[in-house]
């Protein structure tokens, strides 16, 4: 009896520990909101998220964010115009066309790419990329969303790659065998069937690289160039939500409107990637392949 | 049929086109950061402070204190990480309450870096009173690498065979003394390469400490949990963007990426080494 009551214990105990993940999130979006809804003391809902002017700093002080999340949307699309294509595009080569020496290089290539600290590569778009940016298409700065876009897609592609490799791998191979005994090509076979099956496992890579681009910090916090402005042009800098944040949280004194106004910035930045994420839960789960039965 | 065979063409060049680029741009980056930051590194650059407003001397202070986090990071998510991978494996029974706890953990995984800053500055800076010091920075850390310790540690867990515990609680052996003494100790290497790959990440990450626990420059080394301490990754940021030395820093710049992903990378190898001995020396 002592046992199976000891056993009990140590099993709500477990439990617990199990539910900090939950408590921790249940904590990062308490405190958002605790921190970052003061400031709809002194502006509206409305104006905070539509407002045109970020100018936390003047006298009176503008808090609309409305550039700060083109900003980031901006840079997310570009990045993934670059980004689907090449991540999507690699796996196929690995998972279809690479022959086993070449895979054995390739792949962990890629995997040390997505280990890369993103400090250093905002670090390479700021000492590389902008010069040359500058210098080709003669600009007043290299910093801009065209720079921001490249690295991020940079750093999107890994994700997407192996995540997208992954599932191509889980297409039966039934199907292809199929394919080719209808005497289609390989292109056809890839195209028509393989990535078809795999759509699912695809669009939650996808999903996935975007919300790891639309989160991430360093890169746009280096390279993005930091204006307030909605852009006019793709050589325009401009300043998504995350740079804003890590640029001005060190200045903004704790308790201020301005510290509150960057904690409310969090809680729209964290509720776009949860719907990534989201997303891609929803995908994978809806979507589900399970065999050759399901399709 | 010729059209076909075009096409086939075309989209296979495309496909090779693409991979090859990626390869390139790699590769690329990877040789163009040793070349820059070779020259760069030296006994005194490693073993000596900054000097002349950062201008001259090592880093010294910054691996020291990236050591500190990282290793804080990891005694606060490692035990956290493990002891809830060994509930989800070894306890939950499929249902709500499991669903409820994978989707906290997946979500958790898709919070913003800088996200997790604000959230160790509002909590353990502000609330605790920790102040910017090591032990803020070493929790937000610690937080933000919990998931993949927990997925590395879950999947070490499952792939130990059934039978070892059917055979170990056959013997009339307890739950808690079959994962304890049978199941853990099989899953150790599996638990250690997924912690030792979260390391390198948590040495790499720059948004949540900037906020919690990094010094742009630290007169002496940290003596307590509660100091600032400076860190390689937010040493980088600083130099490349602050200030009126960019130009004449940037040689220091390289070196210190050189190391930062020195590190991060000799973690990831070390992990992958320890990996593909515990597969050779596996017993089932």
């Amino acid at each position: 009896m002592t046992r199976t009551l000891k056993e009990l214990f140590i099993k709500n105990i477990l439990l617990l520990f199990a539910l900090v993940s939950v408590i921790i999130l249940g904590l990062i979006v308490l405190f958002l909101f605790l921190e970052g809804l003061p400031v709809f003391e002194v502006v509206s809902v409305a104006d905070f998220l539509f407002g045109l002017e970020w100018y936390p700093t003047y006298d009176p002080p503008d808090y609309g964010i409305w550039p700060l999340i083109v900003g980031s949307l901006v840079v997310t699309f570009f990045a993934a115009l670059l980004a689907i294509p090449l991540g999507v595009l690699s796996a196929v080569y690995i998972a279809e066309l690479a022959p086993g020496p070449v895979k054995e290089i390739f792949k962990p290539l890629v995997e040390l790419l997505a280990g890369l600290p993103s400090v250093v590569l905002g670090f390479f778009g700021m000492a590389v990329v902008a010069p040359l940016l500058q210098n080709t298409f003669n600009l007043p700065t290299g910093l801009n969303i065209v720079n921001a876009s490249l690295i991020l897609a940079f750093m999107a592609v890994p994700t997407i790659a192996s995540i997208t490799e992954d599932a191509l791998y889980s297409v039966p191979a039934e199907f292809k065998e199929a394919s080719y005994a209808l005497g289609a090509t390989k292109a056809e076979t890839i195209v028509n069937v393989v990535m078809p099956a795999a759509l699912s496992g695809i669009a939650t890579a996808v999903m996935l690289g975007m919300a790891r681009a639309i989160g991430e910090t360093m890169v746009v916090l280096m390279v993005a160039g930091g204006a307030a402005a909605v852009p006019e042009s793709i050589f325009d800098p401009v300043r998504p939500m995350p740079a804003s944040i890590a640029a001005e949280m060190g200045e903004a004194p704790v308790g201020s409107i301005h510290y509150h106004a960057l904690f409310a910035t969090g809680i729209v930045l964290f509720f776009m990637t949860l719907a990534f994420n989201l997303a891609a839960d929803y995908i994978s789960e809806r979507f589900r392949e399970t065999g050759s039965g399901t399709l | 049929m010729k059209r076909r065979y075009l096409k086939q063409h075309l989209f296979l060049l495309t496909v090779r086109g693409s991979a090859l680029l990626i390869a390139l741009a790699i590769c690329g980056f990877f040789i163009f950061i040793f070349v820059r930051g070779y020259g760069v590194i030296s006994w005194e650059f490693i073993t000596e402070a900054p000097r002349d407003m950062m201008t001259k001397g090592g880093i010294m202070p910054a691996i020291i204190g990236t050591l500190y986090l990282t290793l804080g990071a990891l005694a606060v998510a490692l035990p956290l990480g493990v002891l809830a991978a060994v509930y989800l494996s070894e306890y939950a029974k499929e249902g709500r309450l499991l669903r409820f706890i994978r989707v906290g953990i997946r979500c958790l995984a898709g919070v913003p870096s800088v996200v997790f800053g604000l959230f160790g500055l509002g909590l353990f800076v502000v609330r605790f009173g920790f102040g910017s010091s090591i032990l803020a920075g070493s929790l937000t850390l610690g937080f933000l690498i919990l998931p993949t310790i927990i997925g590395a540690s879950e999947e070490a867990l499952k792939a130990v065979p059934r039978t070892f515990r059917e055979a170990s609680l056959g013997l009339g052996v307890s739950k808690w003394q079959t994962t304890t003494r049978i199941v853990m100790p099989n899953a150790l290497p599996g638990i250690l390469t997924g912690s030792i790959l979260s390391i390198g990440r948590a040495a790499g990450e720059t948004a949540p400490i900037m906020f919690t626990a990094a010094a742009f420059f630290t007169a002496s080394l940290p003596k307590s949990i509660f100091d600032e301490v400076m860190a390689l990754p937010y040493h980088i940021y600083v130099l490349a963007t602050a200030g009126t030395r960019i130009a004449e820093t940037r040689p220091i710049q390289y070196g210190t990426v050189l190391v930062l992903v020195g590190l991060v990378f000799g973690i990831n190898i070390i992990a992958i080494l320890l990996r593909s001995r515990a597969r050779k020396t596996k017993r089932w």
